[in-house]
């Protein structure tokens, strides 16, 4: 059984309280509009969405300062909107125009900006895990204090070593890591539950010695809640901290899944908690959003998917002469 | 015979193997539930149940270490890795454990293991997905190493491995699974040989895996040129078949190396130092190689196909061998 819709005020002033709102809409048009021209061949390759999942970047995101670093998985469109790459940059390297963030050369799950401190857009499951600590060893020294790196990875990386060495080694040395786990309860086809001896992700991450937190990751205010309070104990110098954000995809894994694993029912029951509709519903019901401002804000949403269409269209391919571009670092760099 | 994909022939191949052989199981990533990432195996956790047809988390050295250790223990493992770019995560467990374990026993202890994992680029999954890694594998002795480009190939390498009593791996391509083509019902292939795709008499064309069509369209195209070259499909990686690489060299005293993976350190560079060392007197021309440009391989279309083999470079290789370098 899942738990109720999430429900009660929400604690913010109007700023943040809409601009979370802003922040899923946002997300939630950019992946139905890149499904969309998947559809149409636009976009090709692999392609991921976060669709259900938005609460979890959007409170997670706002609680992070600018000088803290990101690392994301396949999974990332909404982590680098939010952490404030133009939509327009993402949607340009979906097409593989030289105008998208990487230069086209990574697609949808490459997604980079050293201007946000974007370090990916890994798709090795696990990957930006041990990447992640290293970061934050270097702050460490570097005596960078105040800046947290927020690692996010799918539950299923959990069963990757991966995950243990670098949850060990953070904890070990103290490295200031956000880890931020989406839990969307599958990996690909695999149900958390025929993957994990230990189901409850929160112990196993406190056998490392890491604080651990669960949050209901289809609730943004509860995302943001438990994001700020680890980015706080992170900060202040003290260890490791493991959030496991209690979510689940809408969509199917990518765009090649038949989803043979799991019910229709299930998806549908999923839904009742969907992300961006309970929150509208719990704004209005305080009186803090109006249908009219809704409506706003889905317009804005809509019109700056419309305007990252136009970007991407109007980009233009990188000159194969430039392949090799980039292989090595310029000497002098 | 009938007409059957690539994708289909190695379904059947996987469902012969796990009903002939009762001690055989797949295991890996998304085999069951989800019914296979390509669906090769869709409909086999149905047919074999949960044991045989054993779905794994994201562990790729943790499964494929227990599928060496249940080999040692007297089964007949499969084990899939979904890509072998994710095989670079359980390259300790088949390179320091699979590989050397019998002869590192003084003869004990064999490892009767066969990994299947797919390779190759095509489909603009970007760098991490890309990559063919064939030759890290065919670096390695105590394992056999062979690649399906065909689909009597994918029909027929894996009983045969199945049966080997050592280490197999066999690299299965994306870019081919919906080829079709005719397939002998009852297929007995050979995983020690190369196989001469096409006979030709003045260029030997040598490829492997998922450039076999490509190289096949390009010598349509040399024909028509009047250029006769013929195409050698390596098929085993590891031996390298060395008797049939040489006979197709001296005969045509030319030779094209076409392989997906980075030139530096590759299996063409292996393939050419057997030629060079075997047949040298033998060569008109030196030897050429077809290779992916040293790069990773991205994303947009147009820069993927410029970074990987194709039939036009193919073409060109084998002219400028065959006429000269003025040609
Ligand atoms: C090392 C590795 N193994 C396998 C894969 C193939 N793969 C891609 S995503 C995925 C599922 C990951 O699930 P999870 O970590 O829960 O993230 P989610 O997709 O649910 O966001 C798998 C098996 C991969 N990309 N990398
Ligand atoms: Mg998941």
């Amino acid at each position: 059984m899942i738990a109720p819709p999430p429900s009660g005020p929400v604690p913010y002033a109007e700023e943040l309280a809409l601009g979370l709102l802003a922040d899923m809409l946002r997300v939630r048009r950019l992946e139905e509009k890149s499904a969309e021209l998947y559809g149409a061949g636009k976009i090709r390759g692999f392609l991921h969405l976060y669709v259900g999942e938005e609460a979890v970047a959007a409170g997670a995101i706002r609680a992070l300062e600018p000088q803290d670093n990101v690392v994301a998985t396949y999974r990332e469109h909404a982590h680098a909107l939010l952490r404030g790459m133009p939509m327009g940059a993402i949607m340009a390297e979906m097409y593989g125009k030289q105008e998208g963030c990487s230069r086209g050369r990574g697609g949808s799950m490459h997604l980079f900006d050293a201007s946000t401190r974007l370090y990916g857009g890994n798709a090795i499951v696990g990957g930006g895990l041990p990447l992640a600590a290293g970061l934050a060893l270097a702050d460490r020294l570097r005596q960078r204090a105040g800046r947290v790196t927020a690692c996010f990875f799918g539950e299923g990386a959990v069963a990757e070593g991966a995950f243990h060495e670098s949850m060990n080694l953070a904890a070990l040395w103290r490295l200031p890591v956000l880890f931020c786990c989406e839990n969307n309860l599958y990996a690909m086809g695999t149900a958390l539950e025929r993957s994990e001896s230990q189901t409850d992700l929160c112990v196993k991450a406190a056998a490392f010695g890491v604080h651990a937190i669960k949050a209901d990751g289809m609730d943004v205010v509860a995302v943001h809640e438990a994001a700020a309070r680890g980015r706080a104990q992170v900060a202040a110098g003290d260890r490791p901290c493991f959030i496991e954000f209690l979510t689940y995809r809408f969509r199917a894994h990518s765009m090649f899944d038949p989803e043979l694993y799991r019910d229709k029912a299930e998806v549908a029951q999923w839904k009742t908690r969907g992300p961006i509709h309970t929150y509208s519903a719990r704004l209005k019901a305080q009186g803090m959003l109006t249908e009219e401002r809704f409506l706003e804000i889905e317009r804005a949403a809509q019109e700056e998917v419309a305007q990252a269409v136009a970007f991407a269209e109007a980009g233009t391919w990188e000159p194969v002469a430039d392949l090799a571009r980039d292989l090595h670092t310029p000497e002098g760099q | 015979m009938s007409r059957i994909s690539y994708r289909e022939a190695l379904r059947l191949a996987l469902r012969d193997a796990l009903a002939r052989e009762p001690r055989a199981f797949l295991i890996g990533e998304d085999v069951g539930k989800y019914g296979g990432t390509y669906a090769v195996s869709k409909g086999m956790l149905d047919e074999f149940g949960p044991e045989r047809v054993r779905d794994t988390p994201l562990s790729e050295l943790g499964f494929t270490g227990i599928g060496i250790g249940a080999a040692i223990g007297g089964m007949r493992p499969i084990v899939e890795i979904m890509t072998v770019n994710f095989s670079l995560l359980a390259l300790d467990q088949i390179v320091n454990t699979a590989a050397l374990y019998r002869h590192m026993s003084g003869g004990q202890f064999s490892v009767p293991l066969v990994i299947r994992t797919s390779s190759g680029a095509g489909r603009q999954l970007a760098a991490q997905h890309s990559h063919s890694f064939e030759a890290w594998f065919a670096h390695v002795p105590g394992i056999r190493v062979v690649a399906a480009a065909s689909i009597e190939d994918a029909r027929g390498m894996l009983w045969p491995a199945l049966l080997d009593p050592d280490p197999v791996i066999v690299f299965e391509y994306p870019a081919l699974f919906n080829m079709e083509g005719e397939c002998p019902d009852a297929v007995a292939v050979d995983i020690r040989s190369a196989k001469v795709r096409r006979e030709g008499a003045q260029v030997s064309l040598i490829t492997y895996g998922a450039s076999l069509p490509k190289t096949l369209e390009a010598a349509e195209q040399l024909a028509r040129e009047g250029i006769d070259a013929e195409v050698l499909d390596l098929r085993v990686l590891r031996p390298l078949d060395e008797a049939a690489l040489l006979a197709s060299v001296r005969k045509t005293r030319r030779a094209v190396v076409i392989d997906e993976s980075w030139r530096s350190g590759g299996l063409a560079a292996e393939v050419m130092a057997r030629i060079i060392e075997g047949a040298f007197y033998d060569l008109d021309a030196p030897p050429a190689r077809v290779c992916s440009e040293e790069v990773p391989v991205p994303y947009a279309k147009h820069l993927e196909d410029a970074a990987l083999p194709q039939a036009g470079k193919i073409v060109a290789a084998a002219e400028r061998l065959v006429r000269g370098a003025g040609a």
